[in-house]
């Protein structure tokens, strides 16, 4: 991963942060994310987010699931080891659907579940830069990257004008690492550590 | 904003020309099907007056059911599953007229339990006369399409008188409590009827040896998802014509993903009887499915099944397709068909036996959906399409999915 320099702004309401995210883009500043306490609908669209293809990965794992059930009860039914159970079919397949529903439904779940998790980036251990303590708690964040054409203190005020405070600049990883706030990055964790002290 | 509907003259023209049609083949009917060939005539008459009764009364369900799940999104277009409703009384008098000539006309090809001989000889048929007996059969009927008819013009009565109020918050707690009770006390008489005796006494019967106790949902099922589909043809259809200004498709997207839900669910009822049948073996259970899995029915099973199952889960899975005025018109079509195609392979394999290309039945179909077109669309002019007094207006208007 990178450490990039971001410009940071927070924002106390929805109905603000809404055209701000507008205004973002439309400026053409490369936005990084928004931390919101809450689902807020429809700011995935404003953000220019495109739609989330976890569906298809769904389908694709509940056709394993599906073909799996299938190719291995028929596989232990009719070659491994076939058994005439109350004279039925050696491939009954009604008997068949309610395991082969189970597990297409298992594994389209818990994949889902997983690639989810993949898609954003958690796992037991993985950290990411936290921009603000309350981006998720109470307070909308929005955090812009500066690359080699914007400039610091234009961001800054633009974003003041959409009705951002506490504006500051921050130098930080841009993704996700393994290991512990106090330690590797965060020097927020430590800097309440030692108030409290 | 339209408000008010105007039936246009291409769609009277329609009704008229598929009523025509239906009726033509009515009287070919007539003509063709006399003597021993009879059964065919009422088989055809007993399945679609059954079927499109059905479909059309689902929308006095959808009506109580979101009511009592205090939806909010579909109040946009309610107006529209009331003016299908208002097709009940017709519907259930050509459906009482039909049954009661088959139940007094001796008709014993197609319910052979009203042979009173038939039931001194047949043991099971004696065991089930205190259920299966043209008195209980007349007095159910009248009481459940008596009460059917009874809630269906109560809740229309009750929208449209609605309009005429004024908008306070303690009318709009008026509106809401009233309604929740009229469309509890429907869904009471719901239940215990197409959930329970009316697909028994009238379709069941036709294999009077035979029972399942999944029938009557499975019945249900079938005829819900077509109401579904019903209420989403008209509803794009009025879209397509100006109307209905505040229904968007996101209120399409629900209506989609509710014929999706129940195309599975109706799967689901559909094996449950199968399989539980499939499993025991027992002569007495398998004799119905006989002639549909291993007999001359065998096609018409399956593609039942790729219909009313495969078709709308592959199509209606993704999201695109619920949100596409054209492609929800295209599988609504599809649903209706295939659960009329449904009712057919569970009337006629009992009655008519041959499996032959069922013109007849065909033909009075679209009579039938002619008359829905006819009385539908004269219902709506009736009222304005947006109940513009109902508190959850707004919370259908800004629905997002």
């Amino acid at each position: 991963m990178a450490v990039k320099n971001f410009v940071v702004g927070l924002f106390d309401d929805e109905a603000v942060l809404f055209p701000a995210v507008k205004k973002v883009r439309t400026a053409g500043y490369k936005l990084h994310d928004v931390y919101t306490p809450f689902p807020v609908h429809g700011l995935d669209h404003a953000m220019g987010l495109r739609e989330t293809s976890l569906h298809t990965a769904g389908f694709i794992y509940g056709i394993t699931g599906t073909t799996t059930a299938l190719s291995f009860m028929s596989w232990v039914f009719n070659v491994d080891w076939p058994l005439n159970i109350g004279g039925k079919p050696h491939f009954p397949l009604p008997a068949f659907i309610p395991i082969t529903f189970e597990l297409t439904v298992l594994f389209a779940a818990v994949g889902m579940v997983y690639t989810f998790c993949y898609l954003c980036q958690l796992m037991p251990g993985v950290k990411k830069h936290i921009f603000h303590p309350r981006q998720t708690d109470d307070k909308f964040v929005m955090v812009i990257e500066l690359t080699e054409k914007t400039n610091a203190e234009e961001v800054k005020n633009f974003l003041a004008s959409a009705g951002a405070h506490e504006i500051n600049e921050q130098r930080a990883e841009a993704g996700w690492w393994f290991g512990r706030y106090d330690k590797d990055d965060e020097p927020y964790l430590r800097k309440i550590q030692t108030t409290n002290a | 904003m339209k408000d008010q509907f105007v039936v246009p003259a291409r769609l009277k023209k329609t009704s008229f020309v598929l009523m025509g049609v239906g009726l033509l083949t009515l009287l070919i009917g007539l003509i063709a099907f006399h003597g021993e060939n009879a059964t065919r005539f009422w088989a055809g008459l007993l399945q679609n007056s059954s079927f499109f009764l059905l479909i059309t009364l689902a929308s006095t369900f959808f009506i109580a059911a979101t009511t009592l799940a205090h939806g909010g999104w579909q109040i946009a277009f309610r107006r529209v599953p009331e003016a299908i409703s208002m097709a009940v009384p017709i519907l259930a008098a050509i459906l009482f007229v039909v049954v009661m000539i088959i139940v007094f006309g001796g008709k014993d090809d197609i319910y052979h339990w009203v042979n009173a001989h038939h039931v001194a000889e047949d043991k099971i048929l004696s065991w089930k006369s205190a259920f299966l007996n043209k008195g209980f059969f007349t007095i159910a009927t009248i009481l459940t399409l008596g009460l059917w008819i009874f809630f269906t013009m109560k809740l229309r009565r009750m929208s449209i008188e609605e309009d005429g109020w004024d908008l306070r918050p303690e009318t709009g707690r008026k509106l809401l409590w009233r309604n929740t009770v009229v469309c509890g006390g429907f869904l009471v008489v719901f239940t215990l009827s197409v959930g329970s005796t009316t697909p028994w006494i009238w379709l069941m019967s036709i294999d009077a040896h035979w029972f399942s106790t999944m029938y009557s949902w499975y019945t249900f099922a079938s005829t819900w998802v077509s109401g579904l589909a019903l209420i989403a043809l008209f509803v794009v259809y009025l879209k397509k014509h100006g109307y209905l200004t505040y229904v968007t498709e996101e209120h399409l997207h629900d209506l989609g993903k509710f014929m999706f839900a129940f195309s599975i669910f109706w799967t689901y009822l559909w094996f449950s009887q199968y399989m539980l049948i499939w499993y025991a073996n027992m002569p007495e259970e398998t004799e119905y499915f006989q002639p549909r899995v291993w007999g001359q029915w065998r096609p018409i099973f399956f593609l039942n099944l790729l219909i009313n199952f495969v078709t709308p889960l592959l199509f209606l899975m993704k999201r695109d397709t619920k949100r596409n005025y054209t492609a929800i018109v295209f599988i609504a079509i599809v649903i209706i068909f295939g659960h009329w195609l449904d009712f057919w392979q569970m009337i006629s394999p009992g009655t008519v036996k041959n499996l032959v290309f069922p013109w007849f039945e065909l033909g009075l179909g679209l009579g039938f959906v002619g008359l829905i077109i006819f009385l539908v669309s004269n219902q709506l002019t009736k009222a304005a399409l947006v109940p513009k007094n109902h508190p959850y207006l707004k919370e259908s208007i800004i629905h997002h999915t």
